[in-house]
């Protein structure tokens, strides 16, 4: 009992998650219990989990963000419509030619914050700027309604629509076949983690806490990929999701590279002092981000199958707000793709039970302000209480 | 006997789960000094903490007693104004702004809302002069140096009308000529009858300023010694209070360690200023190092040693470096890389831990991997049971205080962040190991662990170059010694030749034939 309280108390926005989701489960009457709602949550929060794992890494290195990840999804948006539609290139050279545009973005970014020292904010303010009128200005001279439309069939099908779909009415069973598997995956994981950590004498958790774990992880799976399972199949945009999620949370948990990015913001010059190159690692986290929005930008053209000037707006804070309401520290060196997760669902989850709710827009943004705030006001008065 | 002026009465402070003070008794008498010695932990701090008000009435238990009256203070402002002003070990001054606006922060001079900088930087100057110093009070704090902001601050409590001066390792960032100066002006106000209390590391200038020192130990009150006879205290007499225990030998001998064959021989070498780079950090140093050697880098601070360590290691510090280095007879070309000088197998343990040691928001697991991670890797995916098992090993090895290698660095008290950082280097499997201040800022006890490590280190064939501006330290540790004066090597001797006297001699000449 006592490590099911401590395991409540580590994992509290976890709990905080549950509690909302049963709330709006109350107000809106169940509806976003719906398969299509479940669809809609993951296609529609896809972008914030690609971007709040770049913005992850940038927060890592010092609470350095990045403001430019919106705009520059725009622009890499303009410059993919404007390849494959206009001009009608192939889709696999535009995709590769909008990650080199990523990669060159990221390398001048990383050079200027990490060996000019330009402060991350400015730097990325100016991209903030230029990228939304570039953006604009590119779609606008090349379609009146500025916006470029329709992408390439072959395009969406990589981002976009469902793994062997079937119709709504029909039960997706390859989607639940996936949902078992990965459950039992990580019910297996946990467990043999626990009995190799006891077999090397280390601290493990409780019988009781893994279970716990076990039980929560394996039904939340299931649970999603039965309410997918109805709603047609796997999005393909969770599987980008999924394999960024997975990619980071060992980087940032298992490598030396991760370990960098936490050390560089703990205290940059003991790492400096200890041989870490932190200009490097700084370097690389604009470059990740750079690559990650590209990656974000995709999702998001594929999601509206066009390219549009208003893409990207605000999706700088999104990511952000994740991060933070995630327990990623605003001025560096912890944090943790799953609290990432569980950010970003959170703030997924509010947005999505708002809209179902029927609130009007403008409070929506109140709330979310709230929510934010509360959550770092939360972390920080209990680090407090810790110290 | 002179009037008390402040009495503190069985003061017991508890923190969850922790006695801080158990039973505090102090007595101080108006226009003494009064030294406060013990440990880290010992209560200290804690203890004027409460006479200060930082730590409100009502949270302890006890009476202040004060100008024979009971003090209940709920604020720091409340104890400021009976004249009880404390300065604290960090300095408390804002770089930007300018002497007279420092002095008068929170204090300012005027009415309502308007700021009377006439009369502010007036009387600042006025109190200025009185510590002797000379600037203008216009200046800002930033262009002064480290001893000069120590007298601002004393200047600042002197401006707040203080009757009891309360001064918390007032000499802890200062050279040794500042320290001087610092003491001897507090022996000043004592003549015009100011009485102080000190908190001191340094025992040497605790016997040289105090009248009494009252020594602390785990929460309570061990014993005042009186200090007015004809000679001084000796350390020993204020250590053997500190410890509980006579401390026969400050130094653990080193025995059966065999000097090899030189390591690291450092040739010409000269270092200029990153800012400035006309001027010389490091001009023309030569100097080498054995196996199993433990050479002294003494010099004042400012003569250049930090900068010549660093300037080796890596070129973290400095421009424009110049001058020849050998490994084991082998000219090793420089590189601005300090991986580069780990490949090389040299560490240097950094005089400031919490700055660019140490960091403090990881546990000691990560810390004390963090300088060889490819030895806990495998292919570049960290290997944590890896990990793990060697922060335990260094734990155990250096006798690391702490429940367990997952604790936060910061939650350690400075001896132990001490050995990770130690154990850092250690691990980072290094032949020639620089150790800047290994001592500083941590209790007696600590310390002679430290030495045992050193000795370890020499045992096991490390070159050990050791930077102390302890003299005792670097006398009872070293092999041999450089005295480094003005960015310059201005001396070398034997340990067995070496004394207090021949080094000091040495930097006094040298600085006159300037």
């Amino acid at each position: 009992m006592k490590n099911l309280l401590m395991f409540l108390k580590k994992n509290t926005m976890l709990v905080v998650l549950i509690l909302v989701y049963l709330f709006f489960m109350v107000m809106t009457g169940g509806s976003i219990l719906k398969p299509l709602n479940f669809n809609a949550l993951i296609t529609q929060n896809a972008y914030v989990y690609i971007l709040a794992a770049g913005m992850l890494m940038c927060m890592l290195t010092g609470g350095n963000i990045d403001l430019s990840c919106g705009s520059f999804v725009c622009l890499v948006g303009a410059v993919g419509g404007v390849m494959m539609v206009i001009k009608g290139m192939n889709t696999g050279l535009s995709i590769a030619l909008m990650l080199i545009l990523g990669i060159a973005y990221g390398c001048g970014l990383g050079y200027l914050i990490a060996y000019v020292h330009i402060p991350p904010w400015i730097a990325t303010l100016a991209g903030y700027l230029a990228f939304r009128g570039l953006g604009t200005s590119i779609l606008s001279a090349n379609s009146k309604t500025g916006s470029i439309a329709p992408l390439p069939e072959d395009f969406l099908k990589i981002f976009s629509g469902k793994v062997w779909q079937t119709k709504m009415s029909v039960f997706n069973w390859p989607c639940m076949t996936v949902g078992i598997v990965a459950a039992v995956i990580t019910v297996a994981v946990l467990f043999l983690n626990r009995q190799s950590r006891i077999r090397k004498g280390y601290d493990a958790d409780s019988m009781s806490t893994t279970l716990v774990k076990s039980v929560v992880s394996a039904a939340a799976i299931l649970f999603v990929m039965y309410k997918l399972s109805r709603a047609g199949g796997i999005p393909t945009v969770l599987i980008w999701v999924v394999a960024v999620v997975l990619i980071y949370s060992f980087i940032t948990s298992k490598t030396q590279v991760g370990r960098q990015f936490y050390v560089v913001g703990g205290n940059i010059e003991a790492a400096r002092m200890s041989g870490v190159n932190t200009r490097w690692v700084m370097f690389l986290a604009y470059l990740n981000m750079a690559v990650l929005t590209v990656v974000s930008a995709w999702t998001v053209m594929a999601r509206f199958q066009a390219a549009n000037s208003t893409a990207g707006t605000n999706f700088e804070m999104d990511a952000i707000s994740a991060c933070v309401v995630g327990g990623v520290s605003a001025s560096g060196g912890s944090g943790s793709v799953i609290g990432m997760v569980i950010g970003a669902t959170l703030i997924g989850v509010i947005n999505l039970g708002m809209s179902l709710m029927g609130i009007d827009a403008n409070y929506q943004k109140v709330v979310k302000g709230v929510v934010l705030l509360g959550a770092v006001v939360f972390d920080i008065l209990s680090k407090k209480r810790k110290g | 006997m002179a009037k008390i002026l402040l009495e503190m009465k069985n003061i017991t402070k508890t923190f969850p789960g922790v006695k801080a003070l158990d039973n505090v008794n102090l007595q101080v008498e108006e226009g003494e000094i009064h030294a406060l010695v013990g440990e880290n932990g010992a209560g200290k701090s804690t203890l004027m903490n409460v006479l200060s008000g930082i730590y409100p009435y009502g949270t302890y238990t006890g009476d202040i007693i004060y100008d024979g009256e009971v003090c209940k203070f709920s604020h720091i402002k409340d104890s400021e104004h009976k004249g009880i002003v404390i300065i604290h070990q960090e300095l408390a001054l804002v770089p930007e702004m300018t002497i007279g606006e420092n002095m008068y922060l929170g204090n300012e001079r005027g009415h309502k809302f308007a700021i009377d900088w006439n009369t502010t930087y007036a009387e600042a100057d006025k109190y200025l002069r009185m510590v002797g110093l000379e600037e203008s009070s216009k200046v800002q704090v930033k262009t002064i140096g480290t001893g000069k902001q120590q007298l601002v601050e004393i200047a600042k409590a002197l401006a707040k009308k203080a009757r009891l001066l309360i001064l918390d390792e007032p000499t802890s960032s200062l050279n040794e000529e500042d320290s001087k100066a610092l003491l001897d002006l507090m022996l000043g106000f004592k003549k015009q009858g100011m009485t102080m209390i000190i908190i001191s590391h340094k025992l040497n200038e605790v016997a040289y300023v105090a009248d009494k020192i009252t020594v602390i130990r785990d929460g309570t009150t061990i014993e005042t010694i009186d200090n007015h006879g004809q000679e001084p205290v000796s350390e020993e007499r204020i250590i053997k209070g500190m410890v509980g225990r006579e401390m026969t030998n400050r130094f653990p001998k080193r025995e059966g360690v065999k000097v090899g064959d030189v390591q690291l021989e450092v040739e010409n070498w000269t270092v200029h200023h990153p800012l400035y780079p006309e001027r010389k950090v490091v001009d023309n140093v030569s100097i080498k190092v054995r196996k199993g050697e433990v050479v002294g880098i003494y010099g004042l601070m400012g003569a250049g040693r930090t900068e010549l360590a660093m300037s080796i290691f890596g070129q973290s510090y400095g421009a424009n470096i110049s001058g020849s280095l050998k490994i084991d007879g082998k000219p090793v070309r420089l590189r601005k890389s300090i991986a580069d000088a780990i490949r090389h197998k040299i560490a240097y343990v950094t005089e400031d831990r919490k700055g660019n040691g140490l960091v403090l928001s990881q546990s000691i697991r990560v810390n004390t991997s963090l300088a060889n991670l490819d030895q806990i890797s495998n292919h570049k995916v960290i290997d944590e049971d890896k990990e793990h098992a060697v922060a335990e090993e260094y734990r155990e090895k250096l006798k690391i205080k702490t429940p367990g290698v997952e604790q936060l660095v910061g939650n350690l008290s400075g001896g132990n962040q001490q050995k990770v950082l130690l154990a850092k280097w250690m691990f980072a499997g290094p032949d020639i190991m620089i150790l800047d201040e290994p001592t500083r800022g941590i209790d007696v006890g600590a310390k002679y662990e430290i030495y045992c490590i050193i000795n370890d280190l020499a045992a096991a064939g490390k070159s050990v170059i050791m930077i102390s501006s302890e003299l005792p330290e670097v006398l009872g540790m070293s092999d041999r010694i450089y005295i480094m004066n003005a960015s310059k090597v201005i001396g070398e001797m034997k340990a067995s030749e070496a004394t207090q006297e021949n080094i000091m001699a040495a930097i006094l000449k040298s600085g006159r034939g300037e």
